[in-house]
C-alpha cells in the first residue's frame, strides 16, 4: 500500500455566528492514499466545503479549528506559518473551485492568469506560455491558441472550468482537491469534464479528492467514497462496497431513494425526510438520530463512532 | 479596444450637442432681452435695437439655432462685447489654467485617497483606518472654498510657505508649480477622504469574490493579488465617478480662481457675468461643458482599457 497524501484526523472546525458557535465539523477523520480518487458526498450544508477549505487554509475568518490534525505528505498543515503554506498551494496542492463562472479574474486574460501562477518557475515568458497552451489542450479546450489572449467572459462555463482544471494540473500537485467543480454544468458537459479528469489524473499520477452531491458522478469517477452528514463522516469505504451494501441509514436512504436514478446523469443528491439538524446546538447522541428511522434507545444518548478499517460506518445498527 | 473609443466619441458628440441646444434655450428663455440684460435697463430703445440685429437677435429663433451651430462648427464663439477680441482665443488663453488646476486636483487627490483606501480595506477596523473614515466625512461636509480660505490664512498669510495669488510667472515651471499648490489643495482635498472612501468599500467587495480567493489557492503572493487582482477591479466605480466629479470640481474652481485670484475660466466667466459681457460667459460656460464631456470620455475610456467586459459592451 502506497504512503497517505492526506491524513486528517479528528477535525472539528467551528464558526461563530450571531446564533453561537456553529460546529460545521465535528471529529472528521478522511485518509487519501498516493494517487487515489477520493469522493466526498453529501448534503448542501453538511460541511464540505469547510472542510476543503481547512485543508487549504482558506477559511473565514469567523471559523475557528477546534482540534484536529491534517497531514499532508506527514507535514501538519495547520501548524504551518503562512509562507510554508503558500509555498504548497497551487504546487503540491491545487484547487478547482465550483463556480465556474467567479472563480477566474474577470479583468486579466487566460493567458495572463496561467502565466501568473506560474511564478514560482524560472523559465522564460515564452516557456511559460507554451506551457499554458499544453495545458489547455490536453484539457480538451479548441483553439488553445487564440483562448489565451481571451478573458474568461468569452468562454463558457464549461471550457472556464477547462481552463480551471488545466490550471490546477498545471504544476502536477500531489494532490488536487475539486469542490463540485461540474454542479454549475449540464449533464454532457460533466461527463466529458469527468472523462477528460480521469484521464488526467492517470497522466499526473495526483491523488484527487473529489467533491460533489451528485452519487452517479462519485460512482463513476471514484475509489473511494466518504459520506458525510451534518459535519460528520458516517460512512467511508470503497466505493463499490458503500455503493453495493451501504452500511449508515443516511447511506441507505440516499441510495435507496431511487437505485435507478443514481446513474441517471441529472440526478442529485435524493431528498430524505426531515431537515438537517441545527448545527449550533446538536443532537447529544447520533448526529442523524432525528432524521433515521432505525434508532434504538443508546442513539439518542450515545454517539457513534467511525471506527476500524476499510468500509464503516459510525452507526450502532448498522448493517454489515 | 479603438471601437469602443469610437463607438464613445461618437456618444460624446450626440452629448456636447445636446449640451450646446440646452445652452442656447436657457439663454433664449431667461426673462427680459439680452439687450436689455448687456445694455443696462436705461438703455434707449434705438440703442437696443441696433445691438439686437449686430447680434442677429432679430431674427427667427430656428435660424439663430442654425447660426449658432454654423459659428460653433468654424470655432466661432462671438467676439467680446468690450475688446471686440474673438472669446475663443479669450477662453483658450484662460482654460489652460483651469485644466492644469482641476488636473492637479483630482490627480492629487486620486494618488493619495487611491493607496489610502486600499490600505484601509486591507487593514480594516485599524487606526488608520477609522482616521480616514472619519476625515473624509469631515472634509465632505466642509465646502472647498472654505478649505481654501484657510489654507490661504495658514499657509500663505502666516507661514508663507506658498504664494496665494495668481499663477506665477509664465515659462517659470517651479513657481507656476508652487502657485498650483494652495488651490489645488483647497479643490483637492475633500475629494481624497472621498477616494478613499470608495476605493475602501469596492476594494471590500472584491477581496471576498471568488476570484480572490482561487488567486490564492494558487499561492500568489498578497501584493499580486492586490495590486494586480483586486485594484484593478476596485478602482473601476472610483475612475466613473471621478470623471463625473470634474463636474462638481469645475465649479469649484470657480471658488478657487477667484478666492486665490488665479488666471482661468472660472475667472474668466466670473468676470464675463459682472459685465454682464454674453458672449464671454456663453463661451466659457460652452468650453466648459465640451472640457467636462472630454473628461467623462477619458475616464469611461480607462474603465474600458481596465475591464475587457467594458469595451465588449458587457456591463460588469
Ligand atoms: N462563513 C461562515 N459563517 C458561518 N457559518 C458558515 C460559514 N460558512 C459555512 N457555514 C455553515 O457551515 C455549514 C457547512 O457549510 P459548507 O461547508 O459550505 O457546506 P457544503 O459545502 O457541504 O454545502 C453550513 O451550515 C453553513 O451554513
Ligand atoms: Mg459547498
Amino acid at each position: 500500500m502506497s504512503a497517505p497524501v492526506l491524513n486528517i484526523s479528528n477535525l472539528s472546525v467551528n464558526y461563530s455566528t450571531d446564533r453561537g458557535t456553529l460546529h460545521a465539523l465535528r471529529d472528521v477523520d478522511l485518509h487519501i492514499q498516493a494517487g487515489r480518487i477520493v469522493g466526498i458526498v453529501g448534503e448542501s450544508g453538511c460541511g464540505k466545503s469547510t472542510l476543503i477549505s481547512t485543508i487549504i487554509r482558506l477559511l473565514s475568518a469567523n471559523a475557528c479549528v477546534e482540534e484536529g490534525e491534517v497531514l499532508f505528505q506527514g507535514e501538519d498543515l495547520l501548524a504551518l506559518d503562512a509562507k510554508a503554506m503558500r509555498k504548497l498551494r497551487g504546487n503540491e496542492l491545487a484547487m478547482v473551485f465550483q463556480d465556474p463562472m467567479t472563480s477566474l479574474n474577470p479583468v486579466l486574460s487566460i493567458g495572463r492568469q496561467m502565466l501568473d501562477i506560474q511564478y514560482r518557475d524560472d523559465g522564460s515568458k515564452a516557456e511559460k506560455k507554451s506551457r499554458s497552451l499544453h495545458m489547455l489542450e490536453r484539457v480538451g479546450i479548441p483553439d488553445a491558441a487564440t483562448q489565451l489572449d481571451r478573458y474568461p467572459h468569452h468562454l463558457s462555463g464549461g471550457m472556464r472550468q477547462r481552463v480551471a482544471i488545466a490550471m490546477a494540473l498545471m504544476t502536477e500537485p500531489s494532490l488536487l482537491i475539486a469542490d463540485e467543480p461540474t454542479t454549475a454544468l449540464d449533464a454532457t458537459l460533466e461527463i466529458q469534464i469527468i472523462q477528460r479528469l480521469r484521464q488526467l489524473q492517470r497522466d499526473v499520477g495526483c491523488a484527487v479528492l473529489f467533491i460533489s452531491h451528485h452519487l452517479g458522478v462519485i460512482s463513476e469517477l471514484c475509489d473511494e467514497v466518504v459520506v458525510m452528514y451534518a459535519g460528520e463522516v458516517v460512512e467511508s469505504g470503497g466505493t463499490r462496497q458503500v455503493f453495493d451494501a451501504p452500511k449508515h441509514p443516511y447511506t441507505r436512504g440516499l441510495l435507496e431513494c431511487d437505485p435507478a436514478s443514481i446513474q441517471a446523469s441529472d440526478n442529485i443528491l435524493p431528498v430524505i425526510p426531515g431537515q438537517l439538524p441545527d448545527l449550533t446546538d446538536p443532537p447529544p447522541g447520533c448526529i442523524f438520530q432525528p432524521r433515521c428511522d432505525r434508532s434504538v434507545a443508546q442513539c439518542s444518548s450515545q454517539r457513534p463512532r467511525l471506527d476500524g478499517q476499510g468500509h464503516r460506518a459510525a452507526c450502532f445498527v448498522a448493517t454489515s | 479596444m479603438l471601437e469602443y473609443v469610437i463607438r464613445r466619441s461618437g456618444l460624446a458628440l450626440v452629448i456636447l450637442l445636446l449640451a450646446v441646444t440646452l445652452l442656447f434655450a436657457m439663454i433664449h428663455m431667461m426673462p427680459g432681452d439680452p439687450a436689455s440684460i448687456l445694455l443696462g435697463p436705461k438703455a434707449s430703445p434705438e440703442l437696443k435695437a441696433a445691438l439686437n440685429q449686430r447680434m442677429g437677435l432679430d431674427q427667427p429663433l430656428l435660424v439663430q439655432l442654425a447660426r449658432f451651430y454654423a459659428d460653433l462648427a468654424q470655432g466661432d464663439l462671438g467676439t467680446d462685447v468690450f475688446s471686440n477680441r474673438p472669446v475663443l482665443e479669450m477662453v483658450l488663453e484662460q482654460l489652460p489654467y483651469t485644466i492644469v488646476l482641476v488636473l492637479a486636483a483630482i490627480g492629487g487627490a486620486s494618488l493619495v485617497g487611491i493607496p489610502l483606501g486600499c490600505y484601509s480595506a486591507i487593514r480594516h477596523n485599524s487606526l488608520l483606518d477609522r482616521l480616514v473614515g472619519v476625515m473624509s466625512v469631515a472634509f465632505i461636509a466642509i465646502p472647498s472654498f472654505v478649505i481654501a480660505l484657510y489654507l490661504l490664512l495658514l499657509l500663505s498669510v502666516k507661514w508663507r510657505w506658498f504664494p496665494a495669488m495668481g499663477a506665477g510667472d509664465s515659462g517659470d515651471i517651479v513657481d507656476q508649480a508652487r502657485h498650483l499648490v494652495l488651490p489645488a489643495l483647497a479643490l483637492g482635498l475633500g475629494w481624497v477622504g472621498y477616494i478613499a472612501r470608495l476605493v475602501r468599500t469596492s476594494m471590500l467587495e472584491v477581496m471576498e469574490e471568488n476570484h480572490i480567493r482561487t488567486a490564492r489557492a494558487f499561492g500568489l503572493s498578497e501584493r499580486t493579488i492586490i495590486v494586480h487582482y483586486a485594484l484593478r477591479i476596485a478602482v473601476l466605480p472610483t475612475v466613473t465617478i471621478l470623471g463625473l466629479g470634474i463636474g462638481t470640481m469645475l465649479s469649484g474652481a470657480l471658488f478657487a480662481e477667484i478666492v486665490f485670484s488665479r488666471p482661468g475660466i472660472g475667472k474668466l466667466l466670473h468676470e464675463g457675468v459682472l459685465t454682464r459681457n454674453y458672449p464671454v460667459v456663453m463661451g466659457s460656460v460652452l468650453m466648459t461643458t465640451a472640457f467636462f464631456v472630454l473628461c467623462t470620455l477619458i475616464s469611461d475610456v480607462i474603465n474600458a482599457m481596465l475591464d475587457p467586459r467594458v469595451r465588449d459592451g458587457e456591463s460588469s
